[in-house]
C-alpha cells in the first residue's frame, strides 16, 4: 500500500483518461429526465414538451383535485400499515435468524423471506388476485385490507435486508453483558439489542415506505373499483390525456423521498 | 490444599465436560474438570491458548451449559440457572461496554436490573465511580474515554451489583505494558477492598505469579495443578507445568531410599539428593526430575558437586548471568547466577565445572 502511495505511477482509477467524461455521463443519464420532469412541472403551458413560462398553476390543479387528494391518501394509509406490519414481521425475522442456533432449514427460511426479491413481481400479483378473489367471495369483504395484506408482503424483504445487516453487525457480547448484569431476555432485548438495532429498524421501514408507495403491477391486480393509489392513478391518467400535473405529482413524491432519506442519513449519523 | 470444607468455597466445579460439535468436529473443550475456589480468593486460570479457560469462565457465568458435571455456588448446584439469575458479574475481554449508556449509566444497569431504588442505585454508582476513579467522566458515552478507561468502566459495572464472585477472561490483554503494571496492582487493590472472589483468566505466567492467591494451570481442557504461586514454581507436578512457568531444567533420575530424611532420587552423576514428591507420582523406578536454574550453583570444586558439566554458553541479562552447561550424559543444564558489584565474569567457556543443587530445590514430576 505504502509502496504504491509512493510510487508516482501508481495506478488510480481517476487519472485515467475518460473518466470523468465517462462519469459526467453517466450521472446525465440518470439525473436529466428527472431534471426535465421537474422543470416541466412549473409549466404556465399544458404540454410536457413545450416550455411556455414558469408557473404553479399544475401545483395548484393537484392539489385541488380531488381524485388526486383521494389516492394520496389512500397511497399514505396503505403504505403506513404495510410498512408498520413488514417492519414488525422483519424486526422478528432478524432476530430470530441471528439470535438462535444454527437450524436446520435455515437457508430455505432465507429463500422463503426473500421470496419477494426473486419471484417476478407479476407472478405474485397474479397469485395473489387469484387467492384474495377467493377469499372475497368467502368473506365478502372488498376492503383496503387486501391491498395492505399485499404490499407488507413484498415490503418484508426491502425491511428486511437493513435490519438483519444491523443485528449481523452487532457485537453479541453487549447482550451477554447485559444477561450478566441480571436483565432478563425481554429487558435485554428492551433496553441493549432495540436501541442499538434502531436505525437499522428506521432503515428498513423507510425502505418498505417507499417501495410500497411507488408500487403499481402488484396494486393494479389486487385493488377493487375505486381503490387508486396515486401511482396507479397516474397510469390510469397517462391513458388519456396528459398534462403537468403528471410532473407535479411525480416531482412531490420525488421531494418527499429525498427528504426520507436525508433524515434516514441525519438518524444515522446520529446514532 | 484440597480443603474438604465445601462451605468456605466460593465456587466448586466438579467433574465438568464440555463438549463442542459431534462428530468430525467434536472439541473437547474441558475434560473432566475439578477443581474449588474459596471465598475471597484471587483465583487465576493460567494456560495457553485453546486450553479452555474462556469455556470455565463461561460456564461459571452460564453462558454455557456443561455437557457432564456440576457448578455450585456457595454450595448450591446452579448448573441449571440462566446467565441473568446468577449472583456473578464478568469483566468481558472486549470490555462489552454499552454504546447507547453514558459511563454512569453503564455501571448501574446491573443494579437497575436489579430492581433496586433509584437513590440506592445513584449512591452505589457514586461510590464505584471513586473506587476507580471515573467521577469526572461519569457523564461521557464510552466511546469517548480512553482503553484504560473503559476498563476501568467494565470493572466497576461488574462490580456495582456486588457479585458473590467476579469472572475476568483477561481484562488486561488489550492495554500497553505500563498501563497493564498499573491495573494489575488496581485490581489487587480491588479485590482487597470488596472482598469479592475474583476468578481471573491469563496466558500470562508471570502476570499470574505476581496477583493471584492461587493458580490453576490448564492445558487442553484439563487442570495439571493447583496452588499458591510459590508451590507452582517451586514444586511443578507436572512436565507441562514446569516448562510453562519460568525456566526449568530436566534430569532423570531413580527413586531412591524413602528414608528419615524424605525421599532420595540418584542422579545421573552417581549423587543421590533429596527430592520432593508429587502427591500422585509413582514411588519407585525412573522418574523425571526438575531443577530450577536459579536453585543451582555453580562450583569449581567438582568432588563435592551433585553433578558435573562443560561451560558451553554464558549469557549476560544484567541483574543475572545465565551459564549453559552440558552433563556429562550430554543433557543441557542452565544456571542462573546473581551478577556480583565487583564486574568479573567467574568462568570462562569450556571450563569443567561443578553444579551444587540447593536444598528443596529438586522435585520429582508425576509422569
Ligand atoms: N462455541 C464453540 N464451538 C466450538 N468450539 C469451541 C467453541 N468455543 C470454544 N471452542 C473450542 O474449545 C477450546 C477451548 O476454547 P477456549 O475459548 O476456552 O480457550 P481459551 O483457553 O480461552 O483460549 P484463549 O487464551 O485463546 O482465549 C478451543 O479449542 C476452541 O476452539
Ligand atoms: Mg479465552
Amino acid at each position: 500500500m505504502a509502496d504504491a502511495a509512493r510510487s508516482p505511477k501508481a495506478f488510480s482509477l481517476k487519472r485515467q483518461p475518460g473518466f470523468s467524461s465517462l462519469a459526467i455521463a453517466c450521472f446525465l443519464m440518470l439525473y436529466a429526465p428527472i431534471v426535465v420532469l421537474v422543470l416541466y412541472s412549473f409549466n404556465a403551458g399544458t404540454s410536457i414538451a413545450i416550455w411556455e413560462g414558469f408557473s404553479w398553476r399544475w401545483y395548484e390543479a393537484a392539489w385541488q383535485n380531488e381524485q388526486i387528494k383521494d389516492a394520496a391518501t389512500r397511497s399514505l394509509i396503505v403504505a403506513a400499515c404495510a410498512t408498520t406490519v413488514a417492519t414488525t414481521v422483519a424486526t422478528l425475522a432478524g432476530l430470530a435468524t441471528t439470535r438462535t442456533g444454527k437450524f436446520r432449514g435455515q437457508t430455505a427460511v432465507f429463500a422463503i423471506i426473500n421470496q419477494p426479491l426473486m419471484v417476478p413481481e407479476i407472478v405474485t400479483a397474479v397469485a395473489l388476485l387469484i387467492f384474495f378473489a377467493i377469499i372475497k367471495v368467502a368473506t365478502g369483504y372488498t376492503g383496503l385490507v387486501y391491498l395492505i395484506a399485499a404490499h407488507a408482503a413484498f415490503c418484508i424483504p426491502f425491511a428486511y435486508l437493513p435490519i438483519r445487516a444491523r443485528l449481523e453487525g452487532m457485537d453479541l457480547t453487549l447482550e451477554h453483558a447485559a444477561a450478566d448484569l441480571y436483565a432478563t431476555p425481554w429487558k435485554t432485548f428492551r433496553r441493549v439489542t432495540l436501541p442499538l438495532l434502531w436505525p437499522g429498524i428506521l432503515a428498513g421501514a423507510m425502505l418498505a415506505f417507499v417501495i410500497s408507495l411507488d408500487d403499481v403491477v402488484i396494486t393494479e391486480f389486487v385493488k377493487t373499483a375505486g381503490q387508486d393509489t396515486l401511482p396507479t392513478y397516474m397510469l390510469g391518467q397517462l391513458r388519456r390525456v396528459v398534462t403537468p400535473e403528471i410532473n407535479a405529482i411525480s416531482t412531490v413524491f420525488l421531494a418527499i423521498s429525498v427528504v426520507l432519506v436525508c433524515i434516514f442519513f441525519f438518524l444515522n449519523r446520529k446514532g | 490444599m484440597n480443603s474438604s470444607n465445601g462451605g468456605s468455597q466460593a465456587v466448586r466445579i466438579e467433574a465438568v465436560s464440555k463438549v463442542f460439535g459431534e462428530g468430525e468436529g467434536r472439541v473437547v473443550a474441558l475434560d473432566n474438570v475439578t477443581v474449588g475456589i474459596r471465598q475471597n480468593e484471587f483465583f487465576t486460570l493460567l494456560g495457553p491458548s485453546g486450553c479452555g479457560k474462556t469455556t470455565l469462565l463461561r460456564l461459571i457465568a452460564g453462558f454455557e451449559h456443561p455437557t457432564g458435571g456440576e457448578i455450585l455456588l456457595e454450595g448450591a448446584d446452579i448448573s441449571a440457572l440462566p446467565p441473568y439469575a446468577r449472583p456473578v458479574n464478568t469483566v468481558f475481554q472486549s470490555y462489552a461496554l454499552f454504546p447507547h449508556m453514558t459511563v454512569a449509566q453503564n455501571i448501574g444497569f446491573g443494579l437497575e436490573m436489579l430492581g433496586k431504588p433509584r437513590a440506592e442505585i445513584d449512591r452505589t454508582v457514586d461510590d464505584m465511580l471513586q473506587l476507580v476513579k471515573m467521577t469526572e467522566l461519569k457523564d461521557r458515552h464510552t466511546n469517548q474515554i480512553s482503553g484504560g478507561q473503559q476498563q476501568r468502566v467494565a470493572l466497576a459495572r461488574a462490580l456495582a451489583p456486588h457479585p458473590k464472585v467476579l469472572l475476568l477472561d483477561e481484562p488486561l490483554s488489550a492495554l500497553d505494558l505500563k498501563l497493564r503494571k498499573e491495573m494489575q496492582i488496581e485490581l489487587k487493590r480491588l479485590q482487597n477492598e470488596t472482598g469479592i472472589t475474583f476468578v481471573f483468566v491469563t496466558h500470562d505466567q508471570e502476570e499470574a505469579l505476581t496477583m493471584s492467591d492461587q493458580i490453576a494451570v490448564m492445558n487442553n481442557g484439563k487442570i495439571l495443578q493447583v496452588g499458591a504461586p510459590r508451590d507452582i514454581y517451586d514444586h511443578p507436578a507436572d512436565r507441562f507445568v514446569a516448562q510453562f512457568i519460568g525456566e526449568t531444567n530436566f534430569l532423570t533420575a531413580e527413586l531412591a531410599s524413602r528414608g528419615k530424611s524424605g525421599t532420595q532420587v540418584k542422579l545421573p552423576s552417581g549423587k543421590s539428593v533429596a527430592a520432593a514428591l508429587p502427591a500422585d507420582g509413582r514411588t519407585q523406578g525412573l522418574v523425571t526430575v526438575v531443577v530450577r536454574p536459579e536453585h543451582a550453583r555453580l562450583t569449581k570444586v567438582k568432588s563435592k558437586a551433585a553433578l558435573t558439566g562443560t561451560l558451553e554458553n554464558i549469557v549476560y541479562f544484567g541483574t543475572d548471568t545465565h551459564y549453559h552447561l552440558q552433563l556429562e550424559d550430554k543433557t543441557p543444564f542452565i544456571v542462573r547466577e546473581q551478577n556480583q558489584p565487583d564486574g568479573q565474569a567467574p568462568y570462562r567457556e569450556g571450563d569443567q565445572l561443578g553444579i551444587e543443587i540447593g536444598a528443596d530445590a529438586v522435585q520429582v514430576l508425576r509422569d
